[in-house]
């Protein structure tokens, strides 16, 4: 089923959780909608899936207008935060609640859903926990069943709420792949919540970035990293070093390889792993100083200090393969030269909100 | 070398420790105390219902018992109980799902109207239905134009009973359904249940405990309630005398015996009562 | 939490909620206030302050207040004493501290007299060794509320103490504090919103009981006699001129009770961080 939101918009007394939102999401993608908590993500999951209603604008369902349906007639599978298992049912029981409260016409006999059930369990390998209850479950069995239970419905869509917020790391990991891979099997349009961009990259084949109630940027997850749209996008995806033309030293900048000839921008993003450090001998004079490194696996990040702006300084971060950096033979206290291959450059009209600024390495 | 930190180790934890736990005279004579206090004022009196009850005999309870006038109390009580408790039980589940499912102007002010019994005194709660009721009140004369009697009759004795026994099923629900949050009823929405199944299969299972809780205090309070019911009853007997008025005018009467039996009979109660707060407690987890 | 739209029910809940309140409470209670209005302003006073009115006051709130804090003395050692200790049936008192709230007020009156009546098994006692009389005099009164006020203070305390972060005492402990130190300066500060609002819970409930009180009062006019007694004697003198000023007086009073308890219980959840 093939999602359209219209226009939509949503307030919370005077906040304004959703600000004209207009989105197309084609049959069968995986979609990501990411963004920092309270950027109005989950609101906008909750008016596709017809648990809120918006204040304006329209939610067009496989083309037709579905605004004002109600959550119990949309066809959606939704998977909550905190998954919201029946706690006074078992495992088997709450897959095959929404088969069993369907209405007597169409609600399928006792053997067809403990069947159908038993095939949702054996989807998602838990067909063992079936007499369990949710208290028994660990976190990454609990987000399953939620997902079991939601198929069950044989929804066109489904939607899930920071599906992996609340799991362990190793967990996560494992479930980002896993649902990838069910994704690919079911091929139903999938839309799911997350503020962590490693988790949207990794999983979706589609990325919505939302700031402020307002879509920043829509695409792959390539398009998203390689051409941000915008300061917020390209800060907000990765890691980004940022250069203001007015307060750093351009003839510095220029020296390093950014081209400043045709450019329009006022602020230049660098990713660090498009800086090229190289170590100078002793004596050679350059502002720039080696002061830690860490290591981060496949990659070393290097912390690097500028003396040379305005008498402050200021810590610049790069990355390079191991490797690398164990021929270049670097150690902290050493004196390098900086060579940037590649900037993104952004008008910054109004500065953001001070978390997206600084939130580099936290 | 090494002994020394040890020794200094032990010296300290010596001195946390008793800093954190109570002397063993201390613990003793708290301990003594409350005990006392405990005994004295609630192990004694529970005690003496019965004693006195059964002093002249088992025989002389039952005959006190079954007297036409007690027998008439015990089924007014009843009848009291079995019409308020019900209609409070609707309400109270009507009114947690108000206040905690959705928000709406005036909310807070609802939830402290909820509580205002609590701080009325009972016999306040029986005047103003002499006030509205009786026959100098609001409807007084229109009421007695018409032949219909609530003050000093049966529909004033329930109205009372109504008021002051009302909160007790919101106040137990409103909290725990706060906490529970309405993600399990989403859910169970989003899974295609209309408003009913989402009520029975959902909402019900995870409350019925409170719900029973509640109905318990609420159930105790409607049968044991003086105050409010002495006011509006007139103390007919046998006919608009509930349990508790039957003790009052028992022991007014010098009919020690009469008024110990009707007593323990709202003793049990009582004690039945503790005993299934105590269990329920301990089904939802509560202390 | 936010609230949500599409939960079924809105409706009929409320309406219910607000037809049934308003059957139930807030008319009978209005009506209260509109019969006090056909009173005028000179006539209210003067039957407020009459002698035998003010005397009433002054016993029913003297005693609660006397119960009131005797009870919160009490009640805190119980409190302490269920949660930090543990001794043989720790239970079985646990579950009897709510006694008071399960016993009909009617019985526990007849009780609270037969055991302190000059003649019953305490109130023999007191008055042979000491010569005290509880019974038919404003003692009476005292002990009945602090019966009935036991497990407010108990069950208000109670909680806190077990939710009491011991940390905190450890914390104290590593700096150097003594016991006496730990539990004057952490834990009764902590303790203290808890017990002033079982403190006023038992108030407000003492200034209020009738069932309870008047077996063993005495009911003696300006020296034992309670205000809700008072208005139960201008009702079947069918004075209802002087039962409504009381009843709207005490009524006002309750009131700013509950105001100031909600305020208390307030300060109570934001002290222990819920």
């Amino acid at each position: 089923m093939s999602i359209v939101l219209e226009n939509i918009s949503k307030n919370f007394g005077a906040f304004s959780a959703l600000d004209r939102i207009n989105l197309e999401i084609p049959e069968g993608e995986l979609v990501a909608l990411l963004g920092p908590s309270g950027c109005g993500k989950t609101t906008l999951l909750r008016i596709i899936a017809g648990l809120e209603r918006p204040d304006a604008g329209k939610v067009l369902l496989s083309g037709e207008d579905k605004t004002d349906l109600d959550v119990r007639k949309r066809g959606i599978g939704f998977v909550f935060q905190h998954y919201a298992l029946f706690r006074h049912m078992t495992v088997f029981d709450n897959v095959a609640f929404g088969l069993r409260v369907k209405p007597k016409s169409s609600r399928p006999n006792e053997s067809v859903i403990a069947d159908k059930v038993h095939a949702l369990l054996n989807l998602v390998h838990l067909d063992w926990l079936h007499d369990r209850f949710p208290d028994q479950l660990s976190g990454g069995q609990r987000q399953r069943i939620a997902l079991a239970r939601a198929l069950a419905v044989e929804p066109n869509v489904l939607l899930l709420d920071e599906p992996f917020g609340a799991l362990d790391a190793s967990v996560r990991k494992e479930l980002r792949l896993w649902l990838r891979h069910l994704h690919n099997e079911l091929n139903v349009t999938t839309i799911f919540v997350t503020h962590d961009q490693e988790e949207a990259m990794e999983v979706a084949s589609q990325i919505v970035v939302l700031n402020r109630g307002k879509i920043e940027q829509k695409g792959s997850p390539t398009q998203i990293y390689d051409e941000p749209k915008n300061d917020f996008v390209s800060q907000f995806i990765g890691h980004t070093n940022v250069f203001h033309l007015e307060q750093d030293d351009s003839a510095w900048l220029k020296n390093s390889g950014i081209v400043l000839d045709d450019t329009d921008g006022i602020t230049a993003h660098v990713r660090p792993h498009h800086i090229g450090v190289e170590k100078l001998d002793g004596n050679a004079a350059s502002p720039i100083t080696l002061t830690d490194w860490q290591h981060l696996g496949a990659t070393i990040r290097l912390e690097l200090s500028n003396e040379g702006f305005n008498g402050t300084a200021k810590v610049i971060y790069a990355e390079m393969p191991s490797d690398q950096f164990k021929q270049s033979r670097l150690k902290r206290g050493d004196k390098v030269s900086v060579f940037i291959r590649q900037a993104h450059w952004f008008n910054l009209e109004k500065p953001h909100a001070p978390e997206a600024a600084t939130n580099f390495y936290l | 070398m090494i002994a020394i930190p040890q020794e200094i180790s032990t010296a300290k934890t010596s001195v946390t420790a008793s800093a954190l736990r109570d002397p063993d005279w201390l613990k003793y004579g708290l301990i003594a105390v409350a005990l006392s206090f405990i005994f004295l004022f609630l192990c004694l009196p529970l005690g003496l219902v019965i004693f006195q009850a059964f002093s002249k005999g088992l025989v002389a309870f039952w005959e006190a018992l079954s007297q036409p006038d007690t027998l008439a109390a015990i089924k007014l009580t009843l009848l009291t109980a079995l019409i308020t408790v019900p209609l409070n039980t609707v309400f109270g589940i009507a009114a947690a799902w108000a206040i905690t499912r959705f928000e709406f102007k005036g909310k807070s002010f609802l939830t402290t109207l909820i509580d205002l019994p609590f701080s009325v005194s009972p016999v306040i709660s029986g005047v103003i239905f002499v006030l509205l009721f009786g026959l100098q009140g609001v409807f007084g004369s229109w009421l007695s134009g018409h032949d219909i009697k609530i003050i000093f009759a049966v529909p004033g004795i329930i109205l009372a009973t109504l008021f002051v026994t009302f909160p007790f099923v919101a106040r137990q629900l409103i909290p725990l359904m706060q906490e529970m949050g309405h993600e399990e009823e989403e859910a169970a929405l989003s899974l295609g249940a209309s408003g009913w199944q989402m009520f029975f299969q959902i909402t019900l299972p995870n409350i019925k405990w409170a719900l029973l809780y509640g109905v318990l205090l609420c159930n105790a309070r409607a049968m044991g309630e003086f105050g409010a019911v002495s006011v509006v009853s007139g103390h007919i007997r046998g006919l608009t005398n509930t349990l508790p008025l039957q003790v009052e005018v028992s022991y007014n009467d010098y009919d020690v015996v009469g008024a110990f039996a009707s007593a323990s009979i709202l003793a049990s109660l009582a004690i039945v009562t503790l005993v299934l707060k105590t269990l329920l407690e301990w089904k939802q987890g509560i202390r | 939490m936010s609230q949500s739209q599409i939960m079924p029910g809105f409706k009929p809940a409320l309406g219910y909620t607000l037809v049934y309140l308003s059957l139930v409470v807030l008319i009978p209670l209005s009506t209260l206030i509109f019969k006090s209005l056909q009173l005028s302003w000179e006539d209210y006073l003067a039957i407020i302050t009459h002698k035998r009115i003010v005397a009433s006051f002054q016993v029913s709130f003297g005693s609660a207040l006397v119960a009131a804090a005797v009870a919160s003395f009490f009640g805190l050692i119980i409190a302490w004493v269920l949660v930090r200790y543990t001794f043989a049936g720790q239970k079985f008192f646990d579950a009897l501290i709510d006694l008071p709230f399960a016993l009909p007020t009617a019985v526990a009156g007849i009780v609270l007299a037969t055991i302190f009546q000059p003649n019953g098994f305490l109130g023999k006692l007191l008055l042979d060794t000491f010569g005290i009389q509880v019974a038919f005099k404003p003692l009476g009164i005292v002990v009945a509320l602090i019966f009935i006020s036991i497990p407010f203070v108990v069950r208000t305390v109670q909680p806190v103490l077990q939710e009491f972060d011991t940390s905190m005492e450890e914390a104290a402990a590593s700096m150097g504090a003594s016991r006496l130190q730990i539990f004057s300066k952490i834990i009764f500060p902590n303790l203290f919103p808890a017990l002033l609002t079982g403190f006023a819970l038992s108030f407000a409930r003492g200034v209020g009981e009738y069932g309870s009180v008047i077996f063993i009062a005495g009911n003696l006019p300006y020296v034992s006699e309670i205000v809700p007694l008072l208005i139960v004697t201008k009702l079947e003198q069918y004075d209802m001129e002087g039962a409504t000023a009381i009843a709207l007086t005490m009524l006002v009073i309750s009131f700013a009770l509950l105001l100031v308890i909600n305020l208390l219980q307030h300060w109570v959840r934001k002290r222990s961080g819920q």
